[in-house]
């Protein structure tokens, strides 16, 4: 009994062991080698590891563009995570009610979570695209245009002041079906009984949302916060295909930056010292829900 | 053994046959014969054995009448049909094989040739390289290894990954200039200098450039072409209409601008969307309000940043600004020509490929130089270079020779609409090209030539990069001092003082 017990665990760590060994070396050997390139003056395109200490860091954080990527990329994610949410629950809301042909529109709502952020960005280059008083308005300016709406026009992603709110704009009009898609499934599970409840208790349509509904939907407005926070933070293919880096950096984003400091500039150590900041930028949101769903796993 | 000697039955004499395969003879021996004898006799050294066989099996694979030759030391039967590669190649062939590598011997194999050539005319130029090599080395399989972009960025980043890796194309697309210390290529790439020797091509490509290509004291690109940065295109239609010329000093355009403007007209159309576009109009501006030594100085650190030509540079920028198309940052060059199609746009500085689509939409367009600039050529070139370890060295050989012919430069630069950087090309062979490029190949056996940066000409890339991110900032901002300030500091970056 006892052998075939100890037979069971050393299989079981042997089906194991590929994949940790795996993960160890592909993952987290290669978060430590490029913490050592970030510490590091490869700064040519031949590798050189001599140690600098925080000379890469120093530099990124005098860096004008650093610091505007970094900026840009708190309004978007704000804006993303912010605007997929709300706009996610209030579709989710609104499908619950019982609409007719509500397939149909679950699966607009839905479709342009199929595409990849390539293609969307592409679309709402056009769609974006302000185009000027001498060659005509394009794409929404147009349609705004020609609903008498022309004085809200904007430069949408060539003016600066707007910039990366126009890509926000793209990224929340793919990810919100995808929250609602959430939501809705959430919304599903809550017993009418619960609902019923409170109405005898003479809550209002409000109150039930505010008091029933959402605490009940914490654990997937958490998930969706979890899963749109990560995206957000590595935006990168949207950028690239919708605005390249935008007027005065407007539109840039760390990762972009990254690609053409490491790529472009041969700055390999200050490469791998953005990476390590965008790590340490998304272990801050995803350590507290590791912590969370370790001790729920705990608890049952 | 009494040897009568090589005969030369079947000597068909390459002359005519230039340009059309692969230059050389091809020879049946009268008698049973070693490689090394057949190599003396007809190369004048025994050490060119390797060339000709290599040159031979070559042959053999596309043309079966031609003999296989399967080991250095054979004993080739009479009657068998080899074939002597020109002296050059069998020199080139030489300088470049590893006799490690027995496989190189054999011929065939690839020629993986990288470039960012994926548009309208410059693709059709490329082909035409293709096509003068593969009736050259029809042995070789020629493989496209393009990634579109503009100025290459996204072919280059593409690139430096494979170069570390030690799995590099066999030869690829590189600016003349400083751009190839990104490639630090003491490590990675092969220094061309004996080939150069053996092509005479340190004696057919001009002074300036040859100057231009050497970096740490070699070569490590064969130029194809050049190209200008610093021209003023003009809608011929708009400038007749109202009777205008074309500016010779910004004081002039100026005022050009502020009429058009009051027309209604896009006075002068801007891109950025790639990020380079708006720098490269800077540059030309520099190329304005500096000497042309003066601006040469900028990148040796011979000229301080500081200098007021930098500032009045800046401010000229910042007024040009006032002019432009607003949606110019959703713009890339070629598509912000669409304004002057359209005749709602007047002028914009371009680089001459310009020219090229142009000529594709039938747009009559005039050409000047950018304001201020007369008798300054900003120049770049495209050349391509040769890893260390590309995979099939030998094929490279012939690739390099069809670049720097003139029958290649010649197909390729007509269709890419730019000049041969040849200084060789007879009075006629230029008649061929069109009305722009004559005046082009006019001015730049004329005039002082000066390093384009945004494309890779005049600075290294990290500099190349902070200079469009300062200018790019500008845009926005139009602050002149802090723009200088961090001009300055991306100059004490790269220089190191």
């Amino acid at each position: 009994m006892r052998f075939y017990r100890r037979r069971e665990q050393v299989l079981s760590v042997l089906l194991v062991l590929p994949s940790v060994l795996a993960l160890f070396a592909f993952v987290y050997g290669f978060i430590g080698w490029t913490g050592y390139v970030s510490l590091s003056n490869w700064n040519r395109l031949v590798p050189d590891y001599t140690f600098v200490g925080w000379t890469n860091y120093q530099r990124l954080l005098q860096n004008p563009r650093f610091l505007i990527t970094l900026r840009n990329l708190g309004v978007f994610t704000g804006l993303f995570v912010g605007g997929s949410v709300v706009l996610g629950f209030l579709l989710a809301v609104l499908l619950d009610r019982r609409v007719r042909a509500e397939g149909f529109f679950r699966t607009v709502y839905l479709y342009p979570l199929a595409l990849s952020f390539i293609v969307t960005g592409v679309v709402w280059r056009w769609l974006l695209n302000p185009g000027s008083p001498q060659m005509g308005s394009t794409g929404i300016n147009r349609l705004l245009e020609l609903m008498g709406l022309g004085f809200l026009k904007s430069g949408w992603y060539t003016d600066p002041r707007v910039g990366i709110i126009a890509v926000a704009v793209a990224a929340i009009w793919q990810m919100s079906g995808y929250v609602m898609a959430m939501y809705l499934a959430g919304l599903r599970g809550i017993p009418e009984e619960l609902r019923e409840a409170a109405r005898v208790d003479g809550a209002s349509e409000l109150q039930i949302y505010r008091y029933v509904v959402l605490p009940l939907l914490r654990p997937i407005t958490f998930g969706a916060l979890i899963v749109l926070g990560h995206i957000s933070l590595k935006i990168y293919d949207l950028v690239v295909a919708m605005t390249g880096t935008g007027p005065g950096f407007s539109c840039d984003v760390p990762a972009y930056f990254m690609w053409e400091t490491t790529f472009r500039a041969n700055r390999f150590g200050q490469g791998a010292g953005i990476a390590v900041i965008l790590l340490l930028i998304v272990s801050l949101l995803i350590v507290p829900y590791l912590r969370l769903s370790l001790r729920r796993e705990v608890e049952v | 053994m009494k040897r009568k000697g090589i005969g030369l039955l079947v000597g068909l004499v390459a002359v005519g046959l230039l340009g059309l395969a692969q230059a050389g003879v091809p020879l049946v021996l009268d008698s049973p014969s070693a490689l090394d004898a057949v190599a003396l006799k007809a190369l004048g050294d025994k050490a060119f054995a390797p060339a000709i066989m290599r040159a031979t099996n070559s042959k053999a694979l596309v043309d079966a009448t031609y003999y296989r030759i399967s080991r250095l030391d054979e004993v080739i039967p009479a009657g068998a049909k080899v074939f002597i590669p020109e002296k050059t190649w069998a020199q080139a062939f030489l300088a470049v094989w590893d006799p490690n590598r027995v496989e190189d011997l054999f011929g065939g194999g690839k020629l993986v040739v990288g470039s960012w050539w994926t548009a309208g005319g410059e693709a059709e130029g490329l082909e035409a390289l293709f096509d003068l090599y593969r009736q050259r080395y029809a042995d070789v399989v020629i493989v496209n290894a393009t990634v579109a972009g503009g100025a290459g960025f996204v072919f280059k980043a593409v690139l430096k990954p494979r170069l570390i890796a030690g799995d590099p194309p066999d030869t690829f697309q590189l600016h003349a200039g400083l751009e190839v210390e990104g490639y630090s290529p003491e490590v990675y790439l092969r220094p061309l200098d004996d080939l150069y020797a053996i092509y005479g091509w340190d004696k057919v490509f001009p002074p300036d450039l040859l100057q231009l290509m050497l970096y740490k004291g070699h070569y490590w690109g064969v130029p194809v072409n050049i190209h200008r940065s610093n021209v003023l295109w003009y809608s011929k239609e708009i400038f007749a209409r109202y009777n205008l010329k074309p500016p010779a000093n910004w004081e002039e355009f100026f005022q050009i601008c502020e009429f058009l403007k009051g027309k209604g007209i896009v006075p002068i159309t801007l891109a950025n969307a790639g990020g380079w576009e708006a720098p490269h109009l800077f540059e030309t501006i520099l190329a304005s309000t500096l000497t042309p030594e003066e601006y040469r100085g900028l990148w040796t650190g011979e000229t301080p940043w500081t200098h007021p030509g930098v500032t009045r540079a800046l401010e000229v920028l910042k007024k040009i600004l006032d002019y432009v198309n607003a949606d110019y940052s959703a713009h890339t060059w070629d598509t912000v020509l669409e304004y002057i199609a359209a005749g709602r746009g007047a002028m914009n500085v371009m680089g001459d490929w310009a020219m090229g689509w142009f000529m594709a939409k039938g747009v009559d367009v005039g050409w000047a130089p950018v304001p201020g600039t007369k008798g300054v050529f900003v120049a770049l070139s495209d050349t391509f270079a040769f890893p260390k370890r590309a995979p099939n060295p030998i094929n490279v050989i012939g690739w390099l020779e069809v670049c720097g012919s003139k029958a290649g430069q010649i197909a390729f630069n007509m269709r890419k609409g730019s000049i041969p950087a040849r200084t060789d090309i007879t009075p006629e062979e230029k008649a061929q090209f069109n009305p722009y490029l004559q005046s082009c190949m006019e001015d730049w056996a004329r005039d002082a030539i000066v390093p384009s940066v945004m494309h890779g000409a005049a600075a290294p890339e990290s500099w190349v990069v902070d200079f469009k991110d300062a200018i790019n900032l500008f845009l926005v901002t139009k602050d002149v001092a802090g723009t200088q300030a961090a001009l300055v500091a991306a100059a004490r970056a790269a220089l190191g003082k």
